[in-house]
């Protein structure tokens, strides 16, 4: 703690925090890379130990990031604290930032570094699977799409032996082809949109070549492992008694609504619901700094075009300012660690700044043409049953929300929140915010707000922290006005 | 009364504006509500429920808190479950042989005044609560101390009173009051004049703001608490447990931060932890020191807990007035304006009553209890000390 401060402390090792703290460092800032993980590498280079890089795409962009960062671990530029959460962060005036760290896990790790200072904090934490409930969503045997393939790049664990990979979005697609390469039989993957449409327009995939291809191998591994691609189809329902046996799949309408007679049912042991993804706000919105309504209708980081976000010493990369894929943001942690290096005094490498912003650009008129052929439906909240749980921590039903809307006047989330409990308990609304928000939003007639989505994304406590930890906090100096019983 | 609007227009709906509404429109007066939130969107949903007898000297608030408690069973008895009101009653320890002989003094001051207090010898302790640390000097145990689920409450006292006739409108602000000379003859709102015979603040801690709209001072400010709600847990405490100090906190005068802790669990196995005591006016950040003091303390009094995890931690603004006492009843310097507000860290529990004497005072009955201690224009002259 008494450490001298660092220059740019990055949170999360995963695309863009490792560009940032490599950008940080060789621009000859200290920095410290703090990261929930083992390894680095986040999501989207989930990796077991020694893995190679087979089935990864663009590995090498991350060895290459990855043999830097141990050039400047090696020295004292760059600190990196593997498997340590930050749970929050405090500042007393212009003081440098404290980050608060705790294990990312029980016993994760024995050297436990209690706090970092930082002059400058790079928030790269990326984000988890938006989920939307159905009837049966609970059974053991559905699970998330993130989920589905952080196993298999973590572990190699495959999470059943017939899947459906159902929701919206490219990254279904993964997903499959992963699921089928490791063994599974995929049953099908089930789009809500009808995603032909975008790889034809003009600024979306034509703009970054890369995507397309990848996007075109995809599509070929699919064929390779015979697995049918339905479009304009959801999986409206999950059957089984103690775990998954089916699922009801049926064709819907561009709002998502069902037409009537099209149902077809699948047996399956494995659901891998795909719906986007929920940036990691917690310290963002800590820190008091802006959130907006992203493309993808989920709430991101407001940041500048340099990655500054709206309180000074503050950036912002990755999926917490916008999903759009691991390039855009390696680009956007590059520029985020170049930014607190100017800002920091060091001579500003302009041109190169210029390149990443307009890499940036691109990638986000990408993103934007993707999410606008991919939104969740707009009329999901139809497929629920007033018995469907909403929020799965809590157990609070769709009915017991709509109660509290209708009878006690919980018009929106937060009261909701407060009236029925949704969002109360373990995961802390991570799981059912969003949903909570829609279905409110939906009740009441109107669209949802970045408002109704910063009530349920505040979280003083961004990561679960044992109150012997708390309670082992430096400050303040005087003890409690009662002798500790322990030693009494 | 006026024939045009209400006959009451209450700003603000949290604990006290609710109760006072629904009282009120029992008692036959036609109400409106006003909220620039969401119902229970101020102080209301941002604390704990305890209904606490506990932690009250004799005097002008204990009487509160007993009427409080006796319209809690009695007048709301047939509700009690729609806001989950439990009777689990309270467990203060003693750390110390001084505060243990402090707090028999206090348990026989409070039996004086009909409070049940029952005095609790060190090695009885386990018998209450299995958990607590060792090494514990004594304690007291009051059966009437109870809770509510509060933003349930607020809730549902709104929804009873809308069923009497009431309107409840949120996202309206008050910005103004109607003036005939002196009088106050409505409010002016950002969605329009709502004239009514009376206008009643219930604004809690922005009680202050409300009434200087009418040009009259109502020294309510904000004092900052936090609380900490931990991981489910297996049952661990059974009451609500907090240490004697607890009471001479509540009391202080101190800006400095004040914990003793009121642990608890709650229905879904929660442990509660709560609540810090600072004055620094609306801040609203996170204060490590603030959730320190409260888990050391916790984990003091039940050693177990140091390991279990805190998943969450909330804050709120209690309205406090500098002698700790709420404000209720007409505004002399005025007329047409009232104001209940400023409980301070007890408005949940004291709300039932207060909402009774607001109805009987509004409709010329004569109050439960005497409303002299309570006066809105009390802090006029020769102001103690904040
Ligand atoms: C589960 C999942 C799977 C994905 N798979 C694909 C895919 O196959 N193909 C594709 O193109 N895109 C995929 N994406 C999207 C892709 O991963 C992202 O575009 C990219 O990884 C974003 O990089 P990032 O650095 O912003 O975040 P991430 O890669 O998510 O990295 C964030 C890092 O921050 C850490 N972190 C977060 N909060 C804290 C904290 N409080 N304290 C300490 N550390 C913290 C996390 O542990 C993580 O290591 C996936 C996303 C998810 C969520
Ligand atoms: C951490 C903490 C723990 C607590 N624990 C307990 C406990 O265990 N037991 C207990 O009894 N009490 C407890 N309290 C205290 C209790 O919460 C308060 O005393 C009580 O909620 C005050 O209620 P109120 O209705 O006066 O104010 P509020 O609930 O704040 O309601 C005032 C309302 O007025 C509205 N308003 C303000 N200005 C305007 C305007 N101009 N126009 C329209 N509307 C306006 C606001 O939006 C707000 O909704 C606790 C408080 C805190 C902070």
């Amino acid at each position: 703690m008494n450490e001298r401060p660092f220059d740019l402390a990055v949170v999360g090792a995963g695309p863009a925090g490792l560009a940032a703290a490599v950008a940080a460092g060789e621009s000859g800032l200290r920095v410290a890379l703090v990261d929930a993980g083992p390894r680095p590498g986040g999501q989207f280079w989930r990796h077991a130990e020694g893995a190679d890089g087979a089935g990864h795409h663009d590995w090498e962009t991350f060895a290459s990031l990855r043999s830097r960062l141990r050039r400047l671990t090696a020295g004292t530029r760059v600190r990196h604290l593997p498997l340590h959460q930050v749970w929050a962060v405090d500042r007393a005036g212009d003081a440098p930032f404290t980050l608060r760290l705790t294990p990312a896990f029980d016993g994760a790790t024995d050297e436990v570094t209690p706090a970092v200072r930082a002059r400058a904090i790079a928030l790269c934490t990326g984000g988890y699977d938006r989920q939307l409930p159905v009837p049966g969503w609970t059974l053991p045997g559905v699970m998330a799409a993130g989920g589905v393939q952080a196993l298999l790049k973590g572990s190699g664990t495959v999470a059943g032996r017939r899947a459906v990979v159902a929701g919206t979005g490219p990254f279904l697609l993964p997903v499959a082809t992963g699921l089928a390469a490791a063994g599974a039989e995929v049953a099908a993957v089930v789009e809500a949109a009808r995603p032909a449409d975008w790889l034809r327009r003009p600024l979306g995939a034509a703009a970054v070549p890369g995507k397309a291809v990848e996007g075109a191998g995809y599509a070929a591994a699919l064929l390779r492992h015979r697995v049918p691609y339905l479009t304009r189809s959801a999986v409206t329902r999950v059957h089984g008694g103690d775990e998954v046996t089916a699922v009801t799949v049926e064709r819907v309408d561009g709002s998502g609504r069902v037409v009537p007679g099209r149902t077809r049912r699948l047996a399956v042991d494995l659901v891998a619901f795909g719906w986007g993804f929920t940036p990691s706000l917690e310290l963002v919105v800590a820190l008091g700094a802006g959130t907006e309504r992203g493309a993808d209708g989920s709430l991101v980081a407001t940041v500048d075009r340099a990655r500054r976000a709206t309180v000074p010493g503050v950036y912002v990369a990755g999926e917490a300012t916008g999903v759009g894929g691991a390039a855009k943001a390696v680009a956007e942690g590059e520029l985020a660690g170049l930014t607190a290096a100017v800002d920091a005094g060091r001579p500003a490498p302009t041109k190169r700044g210029r390149r990443l912003a307009a890499r940036i650009a691109r990638a986000e008129r990408f993103a934007e043409a993707m999410h606008a052929a991919h939104p969740v439906p707009e009329r999901w909240t139809e497929w629920l049953t007033e018995a469907t749980v909403l929020c799965r921590c809590e157990e609070v039903t769709v009915g017991a929300v709509e109660r509290a809307r209708e009878d006690l006047g919980a018009g929106d989330p937060r009261t909701a929140k407060l009236l029925a409990r949704p969002g109360m308990g373990w995961c802390q609304g991570r799981v059912c915010g969003f949903a909570t928000a829609a279905l409110l939003a939906a009740g009441a007639g109107r669209a949802v707000t970045a408002e109704d989505l910063r009530a349920l994304g505040k979280r003083p406590l961004a990561a679960p922290v044992t109150l012997g930890e708390l309670a082992a906090l430096p400050e303040p100096p005087d003890p409690p006005d009662f002798p500790d019983p322990d030693t009494a | 009364m006026s024939g045009r609007g209400p006959d009451v227009v209450v700003i603000g709906a949290g604990i006290i504006g609710a109760a006072g509404a629904w009282f009120a429109t029992r008692a036959g007066l036609r109400v409106t509500v006003l909220d620039r939130g969401p119902l229970a969107g101020g102080t209301s949903g941002r604390g704990e429920g305890n209904l606490l007898v506990s932690d009250k000297e004799p005097g002008p608030e204990l009487d509160l808190a007993l009427l409080s408690r006796r319209v809690w069973r009695e007048d709301l008895g047939e509700h009690a479950g729609l806001w989950e009101f439990d009777e689990k009653g309270g467990l203060v320890v003693a750390a110390t042989d001084a505060s243990a002989a402090g707090l028999a003094e206090l348990t026989r001051r409070q039996r004086a005044a009909g409070v049940d207090a029952v005095d609790v010898g060190a090695d009885e302790l386990p018998a209450y609560e299995p958990q607590l640390a060792p090494g514990l000097r004594g304690g007291a145990f009051y059966p009437g101390d109870a809770q509510v689920q509060p933003m349930l409450a607020v809730a549902h006292l709104l929804r009873l009173a809308r069923d009497g006739g009431a309107e409840v409108r949120t996202g309206v602000e008050v910005t103004g009051l109607l003036r005939d000379g002196d009088r106050v003859t409505g409010v002016r709102t950002d969605r329009g004049d709502i004239p009514a015979g009376n206008v009643v603040n219930a604004a809690g801690p922005w009680a202050g703001s409300v009434a200087e709209l009418a040009g009259v001072r109502l020294p309510v400010l904000p004092r900052r608490g936090f609380v900490l709600v931990t991981e489910p847990l297996p049952p661990t405490v059974r009451h609500k447990v907090y240490a004697a100090e607890y009471v001479g906190d509540v009391a202080s005068a101190d800006a400095a931060l004040q914990t003793s802790p009121v642990v608890e669990s709650t229905e879904s196995g929660t442990v509660l932890i709560g609540s810090s005591r600072e004055r620094v006016g609306f801040d609203g950040s996170l204060s490590l020191p603030a959730l320190k003091r409260l888990a050391a303390n916790a984990v003091a009094l039940f050693p177990a807990l140091a390991g279990v995890r805190a998943l969450r931690a909330y804050h709120g603004f209690r309205p406090y007035c500098p002698d700790h006492l709420p404000v209720i009843g007409p505004d002399p310097r005025a007329p047409g304006l009232w104001h209940a507000g400023g409980h301070e860290g007890a408005g949940i529990g004291l709300a039932a009553g207060t909402g009774l004497l607001l109805a009987q005072a509004l409709t010329g009955a004569t109050p439960a209890l005497g409303l002299a201690p309570f006066a809105p224009e009390r802090f006029d002259e020769g102001d103690p000390a904040p």
